[in-house]
């Protein structure tokens, strides 16, 4: 049977530009398929991923709804016409398919249910919620203490460490017993203490441009807690292809920052830093440190954009990049704007797919380990120096590390004061130059090799290396 | 880009804030030459979603076939719709993305305490993955 069937206005773009589409077939449904198979763009706005016509999709039989006829089965005379009309639907959200919550639940979360702005409604919408937290530590930890007990249905965590004693200063999901275990073990356990009804779900490894795409398309919202500028990058990037909100915080000695990123018509990350800084400039919270505190205030500040956005009340961050001074003790804020510009996420994207975020931020293994200048092992060093060899011992760490443990005679120079401080050194000398772990002391070496000093050696794993192999009396930190 | 006077954003706002806190909604007819579009009339439709007014709208596909016969009678075309976000962003909602359509023009009108705060204006993208924000030219002085 040959039948026209009429486009809408706003599909016709998809059709075309036809306000018509002649078609063979003998039911609704065959006529609609054969449309599909035409014009292959219009499928995915008429149908839903299973297959059936989406819900705001009405097809009328020339004047009659077919869903009071026989629904798409219903048959096709010669000369019908068929027209797709839409019918227009928004607005907060719906609370069709929520699931429901039980007397004890009810219970648990009597102090947001007596809200209106959270209400019945909007815990059942926390219910329904898949939150993934990238990193189980600083961030991570009251992030995912505050979702779990808010009722966050189905927490993800991604992490692939083992907690360490440097960690509980600060990661509250750990305690001193768990020292050794691997984190996600220990979240676990937290996470369900405190609400069994929320499903926890661990996923050991490490974020990579290969995994991350599949992990962020089971997730509704996406808590970057990530102490690294590759892996922020990548979730930045990856909340941008599969459109998921990038809720932000970072993290330094007094200083935070939190934001709300990759909304619709919002900025991203890159927006805000197109381009990584330097390697080495911005030290990590391993290499600076951070006020155990701080992660506290900014995970939860982030905890709290999380349920905003699911609860789809109030103003959130998009837009907005909140700085924290916890010395000042003191909130500013930045307005932000998306870029057009953007490589990821402007008008005209450059990056349509993961890249190598290593190689990106300049870390790839050549330029962040120290092989690029000459080395001294610890045992090594040890006896030259019990041989009574004329050694030099710099210590570029920072004066509040070199209390924690030093070399003896060792002289300190912080890396920061090194360059105005060179007239310490006597470059004849064979100058051994150590820092914590070998990054900061290799840089320094660099930073040398160019004022034409020549006899530099970096001590191998530095000062840690040091008190594994030489010294285990020293404190490590 | 959507083309609009100031005096039919003002009828829009104001039905926005006399529907508050339910959720108000409308249609916006007028001329579409390529990509923009200029408004020459809103109408305000009354929300059919009785059930949770306060977070959703609808305007059922009987309404919108109205619509289209009387934008057609002017040589017009059905551009886009209005609604409005009671004490929310004017943001579109994972709700709104699900049930949006491609081309057609979305404004959405932020209402706080009862007066209309801001609006903005969405176009779905192409593949849905999400909204992207449609110029909006206010035509007019005050």
């Amino acid at each position: 049977m040959a039948v026209k069937v009429f486009i809408p206005t706003p599909l016709r773009g998809f059709a075309g530009n036809q306000e018509y589409v002649e078609l063979e077939g003998s039911s609704v449904d065959e006529v609609l398929q054969r449309l599909v198979q035409r014009h292959e763009p219009l499928k995915r706005h008429l149908f839903a991923e299973d297959g059936k016509l989406r819900n705001f999709v009405n097809v009328y039989l020339n004047d009659e709804d077919i869903r009071y006829l026989e629904r798409e089965q219903t048959p096709i005379s010669e000369g019908d016409s068929l027209s797709i009309v839409p019918s227009i639907a928004g607005g907060a959200s719906s609370v069709e398919g929520l699931p429901a919550l039980a007397p004890e639940e009810i219970e648990r979360y009597s102090r947001h249910l007596i809200m209106p702005e959270v209400g019945m409604e909007g815990q059942r919408r926390l219910k329904q919620a898949r939150v993934l937290c990238i990193g189980a530590g600083g961030l991570g930890s009251p992030l995912s203490l505050y979702l779990a007990a808010a009722g966050v249905g189905r927490l993800g965590l991604v992490d692939f460490d083992v907690v360490d004693f440097s960690n509980l200063q600060r990661q509250l999901l750990h305690h001193t017993s768990d020292v050794g275990r691997p984190k996600l073990q220990s979240a676990r356990e937290k996470l369900t203490a405190i609400n069994p009804e929320v499903t926890v779900e661990t996923h050991q490894t490490r974020l990579t441009s290969e995994n991350a795409l599949e992990l962020f398309g089971q997730y509704e919202i996406i808590a970057d807690g990530t102490d690294n500028f590759p892996t922020r990058y990548l979730v930045n990037d990856a909340c941008v292809l599969t459109g998921k909100p990038n809720v932000y915080g970072s993290i330094f000695r007094f200083e935070g920052q939190a934001s709300v990123f990759a909304t619709p018509g919002g900025p991203c990350y890159r927006c805000l830093y197109p381009e990584p800084p330097p390697p080495g400039l911005v030290p990590s919270c391993a290499e600076g440190g951070v006020l155990g505190i701080l992660p506290g205030l900014v995970g939860v500040i982030q905890a709290t954009e999380v349920i905003k956005l699911i609860l789809g009340r109030g103003d959130s961050l998009a837009g907005r990049l909140l700085l924290f001074d916890a010395l000042a003790m003191r909130f500013r804020e930045m307005r932000l704007r998306r870029n057009p510009d953007c490589p990821v996420c402007g008008d005209h994207p450059t990056i349509r797919e993961l890249i190598d975020y290593e190689e990106f931020c300049g870390v790839t293994p050549q330029q962040a380990d120290s092989t690029a200048v000459p080395e001294v092992t610890p045992l090594e060093l040890k006896r030259e120096l019990d041989g009574g060899k004329d050694v030099f011992v710099l210590d570029v760490r920072n004066p509040p590390e070199v209390e924690i443990c030093r070399l003896e005679r060792s002289h300190v120079i912080p890396l920061g004061e090194l360059m105005e401080r060179v007239h310490e050194l006597d470059s004849a000398r064979d100058i051994v130059v150590h820092c914590k772990s070998g990054a900061r002391s290799a840089q320094a070496i660099q930073q040398l090799n160019k004022l034409g000093f020549g006899k530099l050696r970096n001590l191998k794993g530095g000062i840690l290396a040091w008190a594994e192999q030489v010294d285990p009396s020293l404190p490590r930190y | 880009m959507l083309c609009l006077s100031r005096q039919l954003l003002q009828q829009i706002r104001e039905h926005a804030r006399e529907s508050y806190p339910q959720e108000g909604c409308g249609a916006m007819l007028g001329w579409a030459h390529g990509k923009s579009k200029e408004v020459r009339q809103v109408e305000a439709i009354p929300n059919e979603r009785l059930e949770q007014a306060s977070r959703r709208f609808l305007i059922s596909s009987k309404a919108v076939r109205e619509l289209e016969r009387r934008a057609e009678e002017r040589g017009w075309a059905v551009l886009g719709f209005f609604h409005s976000h009671p004490d929310a962003e004017s943001v579109p909602s994972l709700y709104d993305r699900e049930h949006a359509w491609p081309w057609y023009s979305y404004l959405i009108v932020s209402v706080r305490e009862g007066q209309s705060r801001d609006e903005r204006c969405w176009n779905l993208r192409d593949d849905r993955s999400g909204f992207q924000r449609e110029e909006l030219v206010i035509l007019g002085g005050d």
